[in-house]
């Protein structure tokens, strides 16, 4: 339902606009432009988003996204402390945040609502649950292959290029959301 | 160095597969398909909002959004032409997406708002459907500080995706 407010929005805008603008036969061509150039967009990356979710199923059934989340488990009782005592949710967890970390979308959201359910304590969030849902909502991808397959989809000779900048500015921005629920939760008593 | 990062995943991967007898091209192919059926189930969207964000480029509308929020995003460091996606990225992805290839597009891919639409898109989530999903699924319903320190993380990203554009490509 909202994404019919924000759509019809658009249009209304665009309406009001181009009436203002008297760009009204602009306008009737782009709509049609604006359809087709969603194909080409989607057509044009679909190689690249073949290629990379085969190579996540790869990296699932030889074990990697295992054995990464194994090795990261020690490092999450910081950030969740319940982890201590409940291997399982450790276990969830640590799969949510690889899955993450490589880009596995489709397999990161089940395992992270695994983890969600068994911190849920009534119907007010726990500082964990909140750390958890503010890690996921700060991207810690570390290959975003979409926007790279866009890039390439443009005629962009290295599509890659931008990794390290991606690697910073999603480093600081989770690192200082997490920061942020951290000094919230010492203030913002349930 | 980024230029060796993908093949050589590919590379070590299907070693790595071989080398535990599994069939790595079957597991490709079964990967492949997955891809190819999200693609299917985000098309729809796609050209929808792509429609919708092209009417609102013609019809000038983005560009008085930009010279709206330029006083504020001059001072963040964020290119004025980008405030259309960072309004949008927090609400939807494949709207997100669709705008952000339409900078690319009209920009070019190798340049500043390009590039900054580019690493703002790779490094930031859909954060109210993140919230949604996962809050909808566990059953909370007071979320507390959730919203604040997640729209925190995401101004952190589009600050710092204009401020690494910068450094990184330089010129």
């Amino acid at each position: 339902m909202v994404m019919s407010w924000i759509l019809f929005g658009m249009f209304l805008i665009s309406f009001l606009c181009a009436l203002a603008t008297g760009s009204g036969s602009a306008l009737a061509a782009a709509s049609l432009e604006g359809a087709q150039a969603g194909v080409t967009l989607a057509v044009s990356m679909a190689g690249a988003v073949c290629l990379w979710s085969g190579v996540g199923r790869l990296l699932e059934t030889t074990g990697v996204t295992g054995w990464i989340s194994r090795r990261m488990r020690p490092l999450l009782t910081r950030l969740f402390p319940s982890v201590k005592t409940d291997a399982s949710l450790g276990a969830s967890l640590s799969a949510n945040i690889c899955a993450n970390l490589l880009g596995l979308g489709n397999a990161a959201t089940p395992m992270g609502i695994q983890a969600a359910k068994r911190m849920r304590r009534g119907d007010t969030a726990t500082d964990e649950l909140c750390r958890l849902v503010v890690l996921n909502t700060a991207s810690i991808q570390l290959i975003p292959t979409n926007v790279a397959a866009v890039r390439s989809a443009l005629g962009c000779a290295a599509p890659f290029d931008i990794l390290p900048a991606v690697w910073i500015t999603s480093f600081l921005s989770a690192g200082l959301g997490v920061a942020a629920a951290w000094l919230l939760g010492k203030v913002w008593k349930q | 160095m980024t230029d060796y990062i993908v093949p050589l995943i590919l590379l070590s991967t299907a070693a790595l597969g071989l080398w535990k007898r599994e069939n790595v091209y079957d597991i490709l192919l079964q990967g492949a398909s997955q891809g190819l059926k999200l693609l299917v189930s985000i098309l729809p969207a796609l050209i929808l909002l792509l429609t919708a964000v092209h009417m609102l480029r013609a019809s000038g509308a983005i560009e008085l959004l930009g010279q709206v929020f330029s006083p504020v995003f001059t001072r963040l460091g964020i290119p004025r032409e980008t405030a259309i996606l960072v309004l949008v990225r927090p609400f939807s992805g494949s709207a997100a997406l669709a705008v952000g290839a339409e900078l690319m597009a009209q920009y070019g891919v190798d340049s500043a708002v390009g590039r900054t639409a580019a690493i703002m898109l790779g490094s930031t989530e859909t954060t109210f459907y993140t919230i949604s999903v996962y809050f909808g699924a566990a059953g909370i319903r007071k979320t507390r500080y959730t919203v604040p320190a997640a729209l925190f993380a995401d101004l952190t990203g589009f600050c710092m995706a204009s401020l690494t554009a910068r450094l990184c490509f330089p010129g």
